[in-house]
């Protein structure tokens, strides 16, 4: 059981990397529209197909 | 009528009139649209490769706005740029600068419109990089302006039907997005926090040894600090605000409970004896700042906070060079206009400043004063207002007033008088709440010293598990609860509230008072009764409409059912009487008595006889006549009645009100003696036409003082202080987005007897909360006795408190289902 001695505070390191990566990912505007986000995958998913071959629409938005 | 085919508009889902009227082909199929605004948007669309835009869209179009016809060429003038278009740094091997700029953008339905937006934009050579938020419908663009001109961004944001508006950088939006981004913060920490120690809770109650107890007490006291001192930090500061305005409220004992436990916990920690309370502290926490959060989401994915009166003014205006010979016009930024400036306003243009008409005649809407749309004529040495629209042929105008000194600006400062004014209804569960903290310290206190004389080594843990015990868990969670339940179920309905604080007020509403135009009625002519003297009624309504379908006049929008059935050639508009064109052959005039009058007199051969025209009766009625083209007699067609229509719910709403003891009262900004006729047909007895918005907030300030609690229910600009000011405000959905701005709530469907229903669910929403609350207050009366004496362990502390806590709940769900009304009740 002497274990726990290191395996709880390297769980707790993990807790705190999750926490910082989520207050990161918030900061960056991640998380201000959770409504498109969402659905967005499913837009992308044919596109490449019907694209029109505009010049400027290789530059990325996301 | 005309065939209906009942198919939807392929864009906006509106059914269309005529399927043959409106036809494209699109991608090998035929597709009908209503108008063709939809038509030119649906082109647009998938002209530019797009059109999988509808398969992804889960929400109909709005119907493009008549605006897109904006001229977009103002926004190049590097005047009005300054104000919102900022250079920017990106990482990017080209050498031209880019800017980046703020937008506001209307016409979001749902997240494929953001996707549609995005790809269109993306198209431009030179653009960077574009950021939609569909929650507050914001557009964030970098680009090259030496690459694209911002008008032509614009142009193809409005080709593709959404309106695109500058948004400078708006204080309140930074604010609101950073508190949104700050309270998904502590929640998170919260969250991760309860999950944690919950974890190292089950090896405690599991029951550990000693030894593992204390390393288990100090790990869950590592975890439960970041929850205290970061995630219930809004609790902590709102109970120090409040006590230093010496009030008791909620958040008061939700602080001293997390503050105490805490603290105790801590003390048990450090001494390794006794009870650790980490667990409840954290679950607290997440759970009270989960509703919050849920909460703050509602409230605002309505974000309308961009609606500002500027933007009824246009961004730039025509001044004339009285200097120059050849007065020439240039256009210049709108704040660069000095009184005394004469600036030329075109037809279908906003007047950007106060002023006196100098040259020309035209009609002018004046529904931000009045709330009518039927617009006012004016003519040299006329005053005319900043915001209202020019409707037919251009005017010269001496400038007045600008900027602070308009009219436009004084409502402004009435509004914000009115909602500084505007009376607050204090939660009941904050007036209960006074009472409990009071009580519980008090109680504490009590306990405390008894125990401290007879057993000092107890007193301090009695007093802390009285204190736990007590924790206002269920108590605190009994008003939000109830609410969301009841927003969401009032927003099925087609209420939306935007203010839940209105709540309170609304279970006491005893007096409602209605606008008129747009309000009680649908807000636009249309054709009521069709007299035909010669000929079918019909065949009439078609040569009218053929005569106005190029008319701005708004009593034009009355014949749109009819157009297109027959061709009008050599149309003659004279302003503000009447129109003239030949159909068929045959010359046709359409207009008031004393137009036709006038045609008759002056066009009349000696030989023809003057035929007497008398209209059926009192009211507004028009006149067909036509012409023979032989004989150059006149004959009368028909006689066509045009009337504002009242809304097939106002009726029933206002008699539901009176049902329920409540006053009506109807306060229109019509001068005309259609507010009488309404007010009569709707047997309204409270009628005060001709109101101005300063007048219309004084009649409702009275009832206020008479200790009323009032519900205004208006559309108009001129609505707007009057909403500010009342006590609970319902803006319509076809309401100015100013209207809405300043509403509580927002009648999604226009169907007016929602109105008393609400008001009477609102009341059985007052019920729940009552019975939630006392519920609470009898769970915590009786176990605060029994903490007292010592009796209850903190496993059933726990459970007691859950318990009570879902309970609470699941009362507040009730409110979501089932209709808004108990009929039998």
């Amino acid at each position: 059981m002497e274990i726990l001695y290191i395996l709880v505070p390297i769980a707790l390191v993990f807790v705190f990397i999750a926490i910082k990566v989520l207050f990161w990912a918030i900061n960056n505007g991640q998380y201000d529209d959770l409504n498109t986000e969402a659905h967005r995958i499913l837009f992308d998913e044919q596109e490449s197909k019907k694209k029109p071959s505009n010049p400027g629409d290789e530059k990325s938005s996301h | 009528m005309n065939s209906a085919g009942n198919s939807p508009c392929y864009h906006c889902g509106l059914s269309v009139v005529d399927t043959n009227e409106f036809v494209t082909t699109l991608d090998g199929q035929r597709r009908c649209f209503c108008c063709p605004g939809c038509q030119a948007v649906a082109e647009a669309i998938h002209g530019n490769g797009l059109a999988n835009f509808y398969q992804f869209r889960s929400e109909l179009n709005q119907k493009p706005d008549s605006a897109s016809s904006i001229n977009y060429q103002a926004y190049d003038l590097p005047q009005l740029q300054e104000e919102f278009v900022f250079p920017c740094d990106v990482a990017d091997d080209s050498s031209e600068p880019f800017v980046q700029a703020r937008f506001h953008i209307s016409g979001i339905t749902c997240a494929a419109c953001v996707w549609l937006i995005e790809h269109r934009l993306n198209a431009f050579d030179g653009v960077h990089k574009v950021s939609v938020n569909a929650a507050t419908e914001q557009l964030v663009l970098q680009w090259q302006l030496s690459k694209v001109k911002l008008s032509e961004i614009m142009s193809a944001v409005a080709s593709i039907g959404y309106v695109l508006t500058p948004a400078s950088e708006d204080q309140q939006l930074l604010i609101r997005q950073r508190e949104k981004r700050k309270a998904l913060m502590r929640l998170s920490v919260a969250g991760f926090g309860m999950m944690q120690v919950g974890m190292v809770s089950v090896g405690l109650y599991a029951g550990a040894s000693e030894e593992w107890l204390v390393y288990l007490r100090w790990v869950s006291l590592i975890i439960a600090t970041p929850v205290v001192f970061f995630s219930a930090r809004p609790f902590f500061e709102a109970a120090f605000r409040a006590l230093k305005q010496k009030h008791l409220v909620m958040d008061v004992p939700v602080a001293i409970a997390i503050g105490f436990a805490y603290l105790a916990s801590i003390w048990a920690t450090i001494r390794a004896t006794g009870e650790v309370y980490f667990d409840s502290v954290s679950m607290f926490t997440f759970l009270l700042l989960l509703g919050r959060y849920l909460e703050m989401r509602a409230r605002h994915t309505n974000s309308l906070g961009n609606a500002k009166f500027t933007q009824l003014l246009p961004l730039t205006a025509n001044r004339i060079n009285r200097e120059d010979v050849g007065q020439s016009r240039q256009t210049v930024a709108l704040r660069s206009l000095v009184v005394g400036d004469w600036v030329a306003v075109g037809a279908g243009e906003s007047i950007p400043c106060d002023g006196v008409v100098v040259d020309g005649e035209s009609h002018v809407d004046e529904s931000l004063l009045t709330g009518e749309s039927s617009p006012v004529k004016k003519s040299t040495d006329d005053l005319v207002v900043a915001g209202s629209v020019n409707n037919e042929s251009s005017l010269i105008v001496q400038v007045t007033a600008v900027g602070q000194k308009t009219k436009l600006s004084a409502i402004e400062r009435l509004v914000e008088n009115a909602s500084l004014n505007k009376p607050q209804q204090i939660a009941l569960a904050d007036k209960l709440s006074s009472y409990f903290v009071a009580a519980v310290l008090l109680m504490s206190a009590i306990i405390g010293g008894f125990w401290w004389l007879h057993e000092p080594s107890e007193a301090l843990w009695i007093v802390l598990s009285v204190l736990v015990v007590t924790c206002p868990c269920a108590l605190s969670l009994a008003t939000p609860t109830a609410h969301a339940s009841a927003l969401s179920r009032l927003r099925a309905a087609g209420l939306l509230v935007l203010n839940s604080n209105c709540l309170a007020a609304l279970a006491k509403v005893n007096f409602v008072a209605f606008d008129k135009t747009g309000t009680l009625t649908l807000g636009k002519p249309s054709v009521s009764e069709c007299l035909p003297k010669n000929g079918q009624a019909e065949d009439a309504l078609e040569i009218i409409a053929a005569l106005e379908v190029d008319s701005r006049h708004p009593i034009a929008e009355a014949f749109k059912p009819w157009s297109n059935k027959r061709v009008a050639s050599q149309v003659q508009v004279s302003t503000g009487k009447g129109v003239s064109g030949m159909v068929d052959n045959a010359r046709y005039f359409f207009g008031n008595l004393t137009f036709c009058r006038q045609i008759m007199l002056a066009m009349s051969e000696e030989h023809s006889p003057i035929i007497e025209i008398q209209a059926p009766d009192d009211r507004q009625w028009l006149l067909l006549i036509r012409q023979e083209p032989q004989t150059q007699n006149f004959s009368q067609i028909a006689w066509v009645r045009l009337e504002d229509q009242i809304r097939p719910s106002a009726k029933p709403a206002i008699n539901a009100c009176r049902q329920n003891h409540m006053q009506v009262m109807l306060l229109s900004g019509d001068t005309s003696n259609l507010v009488s006729q309404v007010a009569k047909e709707l047997s309204i007895d409270d009628v005060h036409g001709g109101v101005s918005p300063e007048q219309k907030l004084d009649c409702i300030s009275e009832q206020q003082q008479h200790q009323r609690i009032v519900m205004m229910v208006g559309d108009g600009i001129n609505d707007v202080p009057v909403l500010s000011g009342a006590d609970v405000s319902v803006a319509m959905a076809q309401a100015t987005d100013l209207a809405q701005t300043k509403a509580d709530c927002i009648l999604l469907n226009g169907d007016l007897t929602l109105i008393p229903q609400a008001i009477q669910f609102a009341k059985r929403l007052q019920t729940t909360i009552k019975q939630n609350l006392g519920w609470a207050l009898a769970y915590n009366g009786l176990a605060l006795p029994l903490a007292a004496f010592g009796y209850i362990p903190p496993w059933a502390a726990a459970i007691g408190m859950s318990l009570s806590s879902l309970i609470v709940v699941i009362n507040a769900s009730r409110l979501s289902k089932g209709p808004l009304v108990n009929h039998h009740a």
